[in-house]
């Protein structure tokens, strides 16, 4: 197993990610999209840390742990504002909340 | 490199993990999508263990699996009624995402295939003592001390803002 093997998985993962927050008309889907998206970057995050820095440097990890910590806090808040938009509209489609648009 | 047990298993993984990951993006029923997504999360999982990271593989599990999965369903079961279920793609956005996520898997292939610092990086094989000691010296007793504790204050304020935002607006 090289770096590059899991620079490509990673690649792959987050272009999937992207494809879903452009193309999903569901706000969940979105929020699946997203984790996929920081699921590459953490698994980049452990890739370098494991290849590019000596074996007893285990900083990487330790920001890859971070940004978990933080993919929760975000999917936390994103259900809760999808929560109050449900309540608010019924729906959940992106383009039916629209009160701000000109 | 030849061909050993360890590479199987490697590339069953990845398999895996891409495999779902696609499922994820391209199935048209919510839940479907979600659990897709825990075989996705799992597979990632495993890539850690590759990786030698044994604590971030448990801490990928425990949170994502048990927590961010289980508050995704909960999200699909408190909004969707059985119509809602299925998830409504419009043929042009989907050509123009398709579009612009194969251009941007080039893009990352290319770089990725051209970058001099980045090849012929092997695995040796050695084997890493476990990292769940280092990592606990190095963030309640090192360097990473104070991102540590804003961390954990970011985590309170946005389970604290959840509550808020989500609760029953009381009007007085």
């Amino acid at each position: 197993m090289t770096l590059q093997h899991y620079l490509v998985i990673s690649a792959i993962l987050f272009t999937l990610g992207i494809f879903a927050v452009l193309t999903r008309r569901n706000a969940i889907s979105i929020l699946m999209g997203i984790e996929l998206i920081l699921n590459s970057c953490n698994l980049n995050f452990a890739a370098f840390s494991r290849f590019m820095t000596p074996p007893e440097d285990i900083s990487g990890q330790i920001i890859a742990i971070f940004g978990i910590v933080l993919a929760a806090a975000e999917a936390a808040v994103f259900l809760a504002i999808i929560l109050a938009i449900y309540r608010e509209f019924g729906s959940i489609r992106p383009n039916e909340v629209d009160t701000l648009k000109g | 490199m030849e061909f050993t047990l360890k590479t199987f298993i490697f590339y069953g993984f990845a398999f895996l993990t891409i495999a779902s990951a696609l499922v994820v993006v391209t199935v048209r029923n919510i839940v479907h999508a979600a659990f897709s997504l825990m075989v996705t999360l799992f597979g990632v999982a495993g890539l850690y263990v590759f990786l030698q990271a044994d604590f971030l593989a448990a801490t990928q599990v425990i949170v994502y699996v048990g927590g961010i999965l289980v508050l995704i369903l909960f999200g699909v079961m408190m909004t969707s009624g059985h119509l809602e279920m299925r998830i409504h793609i419009e043929r042009g956005q989907l050509l123009l995402g398709g579009v612009i996520a194969v251009a941007l898997l080039m893009l990352l292939l290319t770089v990725i295939a051209n970058t001099p610092a980045w090849k012929n990086l092997t695995d040796d094989g050695t084997e890493l003592p476990p990292t769940t000691e280092r990592i606990g010296e190095l963030i309640l007793n090192g360097p990473f001390l104070l991102p540590f504790e804003v961390v954990s204050v970011l985590l309170l304020v946005a389970l604290i803002g959840a509550a808020l935002i989500s609760r029953k607006e009381v009007r007085d």
